[in-house]
């Protein structure tokens, strides 16, 4: 039995001029001790999506239909005080800018002491001796003096190690890490992931990892998701979607990577921008943009064909896979 | 922290020299104070001599620099109308118009924060709609009228709380306090509210708008990802960030209120300095109108100060010159 099981999650915002969807139609599973990657270009619902897990989204944004099920809970519909034993406990999320991600006027240690406090009914010394604990694991420089500071005190790199050791200190089942890097300075980025990976894997600890970077998922993750427009357009492998990516989108993707064009020559890019999630043409939603696309493509919604062990969204991965069903057929 | 104090007195210094200078400079156009000094009988020529004897003729700078070397020296010159220091008249009204400036800052203080939470957290709800709604209101209400209005209500047709004065008062050393009886503290309730009235809307407004962005912010979204009580996150990460902006701008409005009390103290017939100020105008007591003008200069300038000393303890960013 998979770890976390997502089924059709659809996510609304309801705005004045009338409810958007943010995510349609997501479903895809995490073993235990699993390492997914969820990419897509900004506004594809990625970090939608992280949120959505927990049931955090802020509004206007809710999950209006589809499930989240956490051992044998549905999180999407649980009761507000038993998703708050969940959330911090046993799935964490490490935000994107551990800048903003800790409270100015209040102390490392009372931030950390104040969530072990939270879900278990420890004294206050030992909630510390924990904290300290995971601040070392996490490799910050002489930790006891960390408890009695600021988050100004520190840097940027040490701040996302604290938000690091935040997220462990329950040992929870998973991790959700929304860009965990991006804000970081180039240097400290591979350090930092390096780090996480490590931790998640000594606790044997699933992680979603949500970004834009291709590089960094095809090394780390063993599955990922690509998302376009709110929905899962290829989920399967990691090697196998990063050798042979089947859908359009994801081969676009691929392309882009600065390493995919020639010294002297102009790097690859997708031709126009993700629309409006507002304005998401009909039929496959990619389809304006797609170098390949045929009628069929502007009327009808793709569903998932496979492909190997991947799952593609695609009307011409389907097709010739139909073709050959025809002829086995006849 | 010395070095703040010091720098924060030499401050204060320059504040009261331009004060000082301001009000003594307006004094000529006050009118005559020798018109309330003396009786009509007093022919033109022993005006004037009189006019030369005070002081009143020489050039402005002649004046000030007599006023100053005197100030320096703690003694601001005697009230016209008491005949006594300017000084020692305002310092015996002053602790009526702190009680009352603080009592309407406790007011304040109860009713803002509460409601300006509540209405953050739930800005849908009907309650904080109506409360939006009153604000605008109140804002627009001026004092006189709001004081003319609790009075009708609670003193004539309720009959509930008394309508001027100040009450029993009994001394605490040195300091008439009206805290101290149930007649003070009755007397102190409707002033307080009216005063309170000015600033409670706008306080309610700015901790709402503050505490909703606040509640937006990634910290407190990070906060709700790690499980902990809303309870907890409303009053302990969201309140104390909220009220960072509060305190600055709490800090001028209460120094604001000292003048505003001018108006409540004349409907209450409060026997503060604001009341004592108003007669002062009106008798030409230049000495008493510059003396009150400086000493509120200085409670403007130890509220800010106090301020910044709360301010530095609630943000651990901001450390005061010298503290380690």
């Amino acid at each position: 039995m998979p770890l976390l099981e997502v089924n059709n999650l659809e996510v609304c915002f309801g705005l004045r001029s009338g409810a958007v969807k943010a995510l349609r139609d997501v479903s895809f599973t995490l073993q235990r001790g699993e390492r997914l990657g969820v990419v897509g270009e900004s506004g594809a619902g990625k970090s939608v999506l992280g949120f959505s897990i927990i049931n955090l989204l802020s509004r206007p944004g809710h999950i209006s239909s589809g499930s989240v099920h956490f051992e044998g809970k549905d999180l999407a519909s649980l009761a507000p005080e038993e998703l708050r034993s969940i959330r911090g406990n046993r799935i964490s999320m490490i935000f994107q800018d551990p800048m903003m991600t800790l409270n100015p006027v209040l102390t490392i240690g009372v931030q950390m002491v104040e969530c072990l406090l939270a879900h278990r009914r420890i004294s206050k010394a030992d909630a510390k001796r924990i904290a300290l604990k995971k601040l070392q694991q996490v490799q910050i420089p002489s930790p006891e003096k960390r408890l009695d500071q600021y988050p100004h005190e520190l840097s940027g790199g040490m701040r996302q190690r604290i938000v690091i050791a935040i997220g462990l200190l329950l040992d929870p089942d998973i991790i959700i890490a929304d860009e965990p890097t991006t804000a970081l300075d180039v240097t400290i980025q591979a350090e930092i992931m390096d780090l996480m990976l490590n931790l998640c894997e000594q606790n044997n600890v699933a992680l979603i990892l949500i970004t834009h970077d291709l590089g960094v998922v095809s090394q780390v993750t063993q599955r990922m998701l690509v998302m376009y427009a709110g929905r899962i357009i290829e989920q399967g492998p990691t090697k196998e979607i990063i050798n042979d990516a089947q859908h359009p989108y994801t081969q676009g993707l691929m392309n882009a990577l600065p390493q995919m064009a020639l010294p002297g020559q102009k790097l690859n890019q997708i031709k126009g921008t993700m629309p409006p999630l507002q304005r998401i043409p009909k039929g496959c939603s990619f389809n304006p943009r797609c170098e390949y696309v045929m009628d069929i493509c502007k009327q009808t919604l793709p569903s998932f064909t496979q492909s190997g062990n991947c799952q593609v969204a695609c009307h011409m991965v389907a097709e010739p896979m139909q073709d050959k069903m025809l002829i086995k057929e006849v | 922290m010395i070095a703040f104090f010091v720098k924060r007195f030499f401050q204060a210094v320059v504040v009261m020299f331009v004060i000082s200078l301001i009000s003594f400079s307006i004094q000529d156009n006050l009118g005559d104070p020798l018109r309330e000094l003396v009786g009509q009988s007093v022919s033109e020529e022993e005006r004037q001599a009189l006019r030369d004897e005070m002081g009143l003729n020489d050039p402005f700078l002649v004046q000030y620099l007599r006023f100053a070397k005197k100030a320096v020296q703690g003694d601001l010159g005697d009230s016209y109308f008491f005949k006594k220091p300017a000084f020692d008249v305002i310092m015996k009204k002053l602790p009526a118009t702190l009680e009352l400036v603080f009592g309407a800052t406790i007011i304040i203080i109860l009713f803002s924060v509460p409601i300006g939470v509540y209405s953050a957290i739930n800005p849908q709800s009907w309650f904080s709609k109506t409360v939006m709604g009153l604000s605008i209101v109140g804002i627009s209400i001026p004092v006189f009228l709001t004081a003319i209005g609790l009075i009708y209500l609670f003193a004539i047709e309720l009959n509930w709380l008394p309508s001027y004065g100040r009450g029993e008062t009994s001394n605490l050393l040195g300091w008439e306090t009206g805290f101290l009886t149930a007649d003070g503290l009755k007397h102190l309730i409707l002033p307080s509210f009216t005063l309170a009235s000015i600033m409670l809307p706008l306080f309610i407004r700015l901790i709402r708008s503050e505490m909703m962005e606040v509640l937006q912010s990634e910290y407190v979204k990070f906060a709700w990802a790690k499980g902990i009580s809303p309870r907890r996150i409303y009053f302990v990460h969201a309140l104390k960030n909220t009220m960072l902006p509060v305190i600055t701008v709490g800090g001028v409005q209460i120094g604001t209120m000292v003048a505003y009390t001018i108006l409540t103290e004349t409907v209450f017939q409060w026997p503060g300095m604001g009341f004592l100020f108003l007669e002062a105008v009106n008798r030409v007591d230049t000495p008493l109108i510059v003396a009150y003008l400086i000493v509120v200069g200085a409670i403007f300038v130890v509220t800010n100060t106090l301020v910044d000393l709360i301010y530095g303890l609630v943000n651990p960013a901001v450390k005061l010159a010298g503290k380690k």
